[in-house]
């Protein structure tokens, strides 16, 4: 395999972000930000790969606009893919694998404010049985959130100390569109807004941008100090009908963070895409993790989740970490479809060889 | 702005069984590897063989969690507040996501049993099941006749129509938004690249070329010459000026990219590249922040543009 690393990234968060959909204006500062931390220019890219949705966008190939923001002349190797941003970083590293090209730069966007965003989402579901009662994701989660409440899974009690640490960190994250110094008795405190879940748990609808740059080894230490090397990447699916899933498990992840390699008592920072603060609970049950592990430095998806970039932003928030020498293992996850349904593991470590025995 | 479409699907020989016993008011259970399966799946998940075995199952079943509904969003089972839940059907292994209809979250319970309220008119779909209701509940709604086939008794369902209705609000970039204030004013504003010096129309959020955000704004003319064009004869959904037209990409004078818009007020087989023309305004009192201002391009009788000035644009 060859060692790939991530070596900058950018991000823009917004509750209402008031341009286009295409979101042009926001990938031009953000991929200038990438330029600047690698010293690179768009002619050091090798490959582009986005993830956007033209559901959100409202607009069939609404990503064709979006490569405006490249400067695409001469013409530039580009590909996309109609999911999280985080699996577009997942293609660009088979693409570096392939020895086809060294470096590459990742990018999603959404303008999840131009729509009625947990309805939007029902056209991920089973065209046949499900998309026609137009279950909204808010519902879903809640589903699942109460599934887990009566099962003992989580308490209410849980669900309010997710929700405070992440938006008490998510202060200090200059990016997060929803912050507070809370206290767990603070959030139990609110009312339920779709029984049994609190407005608080549930990531805000949030418009923005994030790019990421990744390059293989023999690329990374020109453009970054401490780069963060990918020593594992793996992602997996569960079942598609929620009815023949336990919605307690998803199994998904943990097949992904096994093939990715995480030893989980080594990791000491993992960002996790938990659009609801249960979720959090759940992944990082999956993943094996204790207390030895920090979760969300950035304050996760509960801070701020731009629909198709919010999977990106923890791979970049993760990485982050290893750049500042915080952390010499740090774990990125992204989930995609309904209730934690898709899922995709990302293992750097501050070694290009991992330091895994 | 709106986007509809009708999702219109076949069904396949799994779905068929079980959307043709919806409109014939049962619901049939796939015998799979993990037992009853309600909605069937179309493999099964473990032997990845396709169910061929399907058996009526009860309406009735318990509530396995539930959320609830407070402010509905368009197109669900109810514009009121309601419940969803996932209900295991008496018999059946995997759970159902469907509506319950009760007055408030207070007469929602995990365990609580509820049967279905049926349609009366069916045509085989999911939602030929109104909703779930307390199975306590009277039996004598309106609804509730699963004994009476309805739409295409007999016959198999084959398909599925869903209508998707999808609201946008649409903002402008800045950009766009001075262009279309500026048509509102009855002026063409583009954009230039403080690199390449292109210039953009109807202007973009940064120069394709460079990747800059275009800042120069630039007023054009509202004449141009005919690039490529395109005889509409086939008719379609929504037309709204009748075959044979013309569709043209206008480079105005002063510009560095063609727009799409109609050329009439000219016989079709009369249209050529490089032909001059000149845009048409609406009257001034229709005029809003929309391209529409621009009813039309039509030929300005002055001489084709010389194949140069615009053979970079093709």
């Amino acid at each position: 395999m060859r060692r790939v690393a991530v070596v900058g990234f950018a991000q823009r968060q917004a509750l209402d972000f008031p341009g286009s959909p295409t979101c042009v204006e926001l990938l031009v500062p953000i991929f200038a930000e990438c330029f600047a931390q690698t010293g690179w220019t768009k002619d050091d890219i090798g490959f582009w790969c986005s993830g956007s949705s033209d559901y959100l966008a409202g607009r069939s190939f609404s990503f064709v606009s979006a490569v405006d923001a490249i400067g695409a002349l001469p013409p530039v190797v580009e590909s996309h893919v109609e999911m999280d941003a985080a699996w577009a970083m997942y293609e660009a590293w088979v693409k570096i694998q392939t020895g086809e090209v060294d470096t590459a730069l990742v990018y999603g966007f959404g303008k999840s404010s131009a729509a009625t965003l947990r309805r939007i989402l029902a056209l991920q579901l089973d065209p046949y049985t499900m998309t026609p009662l137009w279950p909204d994701t808010v519902s879903l989660a809640a589903l699942q959130a109460r599934a887990g409440l009566e099962a003992g899974r989580w308490s209410q009690a849980d669900l309010a100390a997710v929700v405070a640490t992440n938006l008490t960190r998510a202060v200090t994250n200059p990016h997060a569109v929803r912050a507070a110094s809370m206290t767990p008795e603070e959030v139990a405190s609110l009312p339920a807004y779709a029984d049994p879940l609190r407005a608080l748990e549930c990531a805000p609808v949030t418009d923005g941008a994030a790019a990421l740059v990744l390059a293989a080894e023999d690329r990374a230490l020109e453009s970054c100090a401490q780069p963060a090397y990918i020593t594992g990447f793996a992602h997996a699916i569960d079942a598609h009908h929620l009815g023949t899933r336990d919605l307690l498990r998803a199994p998904s992840v943990q097949i992904a963070a096994k093939a990715a390699g995480v030893t989980p008592e080594t990791v000491e920072v993992a960002e996790v895409h938990a659009p609801f603060a249960h979720q959090e609970l759940l992944v990082r049950s999956e993943l094996g993790f204790t207390d030895s592990t920090t979760i969300n430095p950035s304050g996760g998806a509960l801070g701020g989740n731009p629909m198709f970039a919010g999977g990106l932003i923890r791979m970049g928030e993760a990485a982050s970490r290893i750049w500042s020498g915080q952390a010499d293992t740090v774990v990125g996850h992204a989930t995609s479809g309904p209730l934690l349904q898709h899922n995709l593991v990302c293992l750097m470590t501050s070694e290009p060889t991992g330091g895994r025995s | 702005m709106r986007v509809d479409f009708d999702y219109t699907r076949s069904l396949g020989p799994v779905l068929s069984v079980f959307m043709t016993g919806l409109r014939d008011g049962r619901i049939l259970a796939a015998r799979t590897s993990a037992g009853l399966v309600v909605p069937p799946p179309e493999f099964d998940p473990v032997t990845l063989q396709p169910p061929t075995q399907f058996e009526p199952v009860a309406d009735t079943g318990v509530v396995e969690t539930w959320t609830w509904v407070p402010d509905p969003v368009a197109d669900q089972p109810f514009e009121r507040p309601f419940a969803f839940a996932l209900i295991r059907l008496d018999g059946v292994e995997s759970t159902l996501l469907h509506a319950v209809d009760v007055p408030a979250a207070d007469d929602m319970r995990t365990g609580m049993r509820v049967r279905a309220r049926w349609r009366e008119h069916r045509v085989g779909a999911i939602t030929d099941i109104a909703c779930f209701v307390p199975e306590e509940s009277p039996a004598s709604t309106p609804d509730t006749s699963p004994s009476v086939p309805t739409a295409g008794a007999g016959e198999p369902v084959t398909g599925i129509v869903t209508p998707v209705r999808l609201r946008y609000t649409y903002a402008a970039s800045p950009e766009e938004s001075a262009f279309f204030r500026g048509l509102a004013d009855g002026r063409i504003l583009g954009q230039r690249c403080p690199a390449c010096g292109k210039v953009y129309v109807p202007p973009r959020g940064a120069c394709p070329v460079d990747g800059l955000p275009t800042t120069d704004e630039v007023e054009l003319s509202d004449e141009g010459t005919v690039t490529t064009f395109c005889i509409v004869n086939v008719p379609f959904l929504g037309q709204r000026i009748t075959p044979p037209y013309v569709s043209a990409y206008v480079l105005l004078d002063g510009a560095d990219i063609a727009f799409l818009h109609l050329l009439l007020d000219v016989d079709p087989a009369e249209v050529r590249m490089g032909m001059r023309v000149r845009a048409v305004w609406r009257p001034r009192e229709e005029w809003t922040t929309s391209l529409e201002n621009i009813s039309h391009f039509a030929p300005t009788g002055a001489p084709d543009a010389d194949y140069d000035t615009y053979k970079g644009h093709l």
